[in-house]
């Protein structure tokens, strides 16, 4: 039965259907609602678990390190400056090889402060060694986290489900919440093979020099290059159960015969799509949803590229004097086709600005009839607001 | 010929005199204070332990990849988060429904300086752990820096006298005092010098619910500058002198101190280390900084009423002394 539920809320009930032991955060809009959430579930009753409530984000990623170590299924939730403030704690939990699932509730950096959503936090955590899933719509972030927390422990890789902060985080949309059956039956009971046990004495995180230290990393390199197969395979599986597919590593929509493709991450695939198809007389297009960002799957890439003449990718980040963050790996992908396409890079939607259904037509007449690719560009910006100087 | 093992090694685990968390062959310098601290406190603490540990010098000369001195389950993250790393395992711990208790040891930056909001957070949500922090009064790890703790006048690498310095300008951070305005069950200092009543206070803290915290002098011969082999004289005479008050306290409020029998001049402490070499110049403001430390000396004797009595078997220098006829405190 749909329920209308507001994303957040939604993600609360499902993260208590995967029974974490231990769950905490500190509040940061636009995550504070899932934990919320969970913090009502608790006091109802409703969800057994240890909800730590701690006095920063750096403290939220070790308390869910700690536990995750010591043998219990760890839940927590971030976003923007709070995913900044954990990032050493992030990257020590995938160095270890810790499985632990987090949302990221999509927001834009400090300064100047700007609450609202874009990738730039989750894509500043590009390198930290986590799985990183992008949802288009709640009930991809629902589904989704299920699937995290299998892929998760079975790679024992941490994984951040990204979700849109208020474009999701915030809306109410009609969606399906799983039984508490088909989430026992698809999630074994949590195990980690390195925790902390006195029968088993172990040592973590200790000093590992030189003489070691690449194999560390091309080892955890060779696991994040295998985890695609997990992603997949976890996304199949749950279909099977619900029947529902969240797209794999990349999924293909819209056009299949179309010359042009757009590529994105996240929620602003539904509004490209509506674009489309509210106005038959505009250039046909296929989508390409970028599910997993992290691994980055080339070979999949290649297969949804192929025919394509063009290739937009529009993301809502960016690496100032660069240009895009996700434009060059993919231009790096699509090199090794036979035809790849001119890839075009855009970033737009930046601290929260609205993307209308025009984005559509703009960004396909600024590739139409293009030779070589297209410069970077902040498609909605307006130098106009800006003094003549910084234009 | 049948040649069979005097003992298997069940049978001489079960004979060592007590359990040991920590094994030798590890990395410390000789005369390590701190090596010793955490080997008492893991043997008080026994098997049933999980241990987070900041980095710093306890972390890395035990663990040396693919070597470790631990006998215990051990995890280190990163510098600042122990406390919250304990947290979440103490929380795992618990929903498990298992007696598993948990420790977390830091140095004095991962306690006072970089740790110290994790562990307030800590401490203020009631987690049942006991913080160790092995006090070393500077960042050793990283080649003697100053931190929070470092004393008044130490010379550190970044606290260096000079024509216009003598040495650390700032005071030893009263950490105690802001441990006890958390009002935990259980908060003590110790030293390395009193074995004995260290391993009592461990055993006290890991007795109790809740969050308890001890704070272990632990010197170190390379960044005070003293002979390796007078570790536990050096440790024996912060305690005697009053700069290190060996005291507990319940809730904040203090239930009990290790008396001083007869204090000595602070300059007795000072100057087996080099780090106070400079306040033995012979001039105007070493003068006046070693009548500063010892007004602090003083002032410590005074506050918690350090001065003893009389002879007890129970103070600075009956404390771990064993007397003829096996008349041993503790």
């Amino acid at each position: 039965m749909a329920l209308a539920l507001e994303g957040s809320q939604a993600l609360a009930r499902t993260v208590a259907l995967c029974r974490p032991q231990v769950v905490a955060a500190y509040p940061i809009t636009p995550q504070t609602h899932i934990v919320e959430g969970i913090a009502k579930l608790v006091a109802d009753g409703k969800f057994n678990c240890e909800m730590v409530s701690v006095e920063s984000e750096h403290s939220a990623a070790s308390v869910a390190l700690g536990a995750a170590a010591a043998g219990s299924r760890a839940y927590t939730a971030s976003a923007s400056q709070g995913i900044l403030l954990m990032a050493e704690v992030l990257y020590d939990i995938s160095g270890l090889r810790i499985p632990l699932v987090m949302t990221c509730a999509n927001r834009a950096l400090s300064g100047p402060l700007n609450i609202w959503n874009d990738q730039q936090d989750s894509m500043s955590m590009r390198d930290s060694g986590w799985i990183q899933l992008y949802c288009a719509t709640n009930q991809e972030a629902v589904d989704t986290t299920v699937q995290a927390f299998r892929i998760a422990e079975r790679c024992e890789i941490p994984v951040m489900v990204c979700v849109d902060g208020f474009t999701l985080t915030h809306t109410l949309e009609p969606l399906e919440l799983p039984t508490a059956e088909q989430v026992d039956g698809f999630l074994p009971a949590y195990s980690f093979r390195h925790g902390l046990d006195p029968a088993e004495p172990r040592s973590l995180g200790t000093l590992v020099g030189p003489e070691h230290f690449s194999e560390v990393r091309h080892a955890h390199h060779q696991a994040m290059m295998r985890a695609q197969e997990e992603i997949e395979q976890a996304d199949a599986d749950w279909a099977a159960v619900v029947g529902r597919h969240c797209g794999g590593l990349v999924e293909t929509r819209g056009d299949p015969e179309a010359r042009l493709g757009i590529l994105t991450l996240g929620s602003v695939l539904g509004t490209l799509e509506d674009a489309m198809d509210l106005d038959p007389e505009l250039p046909r297009a296929r989508f390409i949803k970028l599910r997993s960002y992290r691994p980055f799957p080339a070979e999949a890439l290649r297969q949804a590229c192929e025919g394509l003449d063009h290739l937009i990718v529009l993301e809502r980040a960016l690496s100032p004097g660069a240009g895009g963050i996700v434009g060059p790996e993919v231009q790096t992908a699509v090199i090794g086709m036979a035809e790849p396409p001119r890839v075009h890079n855009y970033a737009a939607g930046l601290g929260g600005r609205d993307l209308s259904l025009d984005l559509y037509s703009r960004i396909v007449q600024a590739v139409f009839g293009a030779e070589r690719p297209r410069e970077f560009a902040i498609i909605d910006a307006d130098p106009a607001l800006l003094p003549e100087s910084d234009r | 010929m049948n040649e069979q093992p005097l003992h298997d090694l069940d049978t001489l685990r079960a004979r060592q005199p007590r359990f040991r968390g920590l094994e030798s062959g590890h990395r410390a310098c000789q005369g390590c204070g701190e090596a010793l601290a955490a080997r008492l406190t893991t043997e008080a603490a026994g098997p049933d332990v999980v241990i987070a540990n900041a980095t710093g010098c306890l972390e890395v000369f035990t663990t040396p990849w693919p070597q470790s001195a631990w006998r215990l389950p051990w995890i280190h993250s990163v510098f600042g988060n122990t406390a919250a790393v304990a947290a979440g395992m103490e929380a795992a711990l618990k929903q498990q429904g298992r007696a598993t208790q948990v420790l977390a040891f830091a140095g004095d930056g991962g306690t006072f300086d970089i740790g110290f909001q994790a562990l307030s957070g800590m401490m203020e949500r009631g987690h049942d752990v006991l913080f160790v922090c092995f006090d070393n009064e500077a960042y050793m790890n990283t080649g003697v820096q100053r931190s929070g703790s470092t004393p008044h006048a130490a010379m550190t690498t970044t606290s260096p006298p000079g024509e216009l310095r003598m040495g650390k300008r700032h005071m030893k951070k009263d950490i105690l005092s802001i441990i006890a305005a958390h009002h935990i069950p259980y908060a003590a200092t110790a030293s390395v010098a009193y074995p004995s009543d260290l391993r009592k206070k461990v055993r006290r803290a890991m007795d109790t619910e809740g969050a308890s915290f001890l704070q272990i002098h632990s010197p170190c011969p390379l960044g005070w500058g003293h002979d390796g082999a007078k570790t536990i004289e050096v440790a024996r005479l912060a305690v005697q002198t009053g700069l290190f008050p060996v005291i507990e306290m319940e809730r904040g409020e203090l239930i009990g101190t290790l008396p001083i029998r007869e204090p000595r001049p602070v300059s007795d402490y000072l100057k087996l280390q080099n780090r106070f070499r400079h306040l033995f110049a012979s001039e105007y403001r070493a003068r006046k900084e070693l009548e500063h430390l010892q007004a602090i000396a003083n002032r410590n004797i005074e506050r918690f009423e350090l001065r003893g009595v009389g002879p007890e078997t129970y103070d600075t220098e009956g404390a771990d002394t064993v007397h003829r006829g096996g008349d041993r405190w503790a």
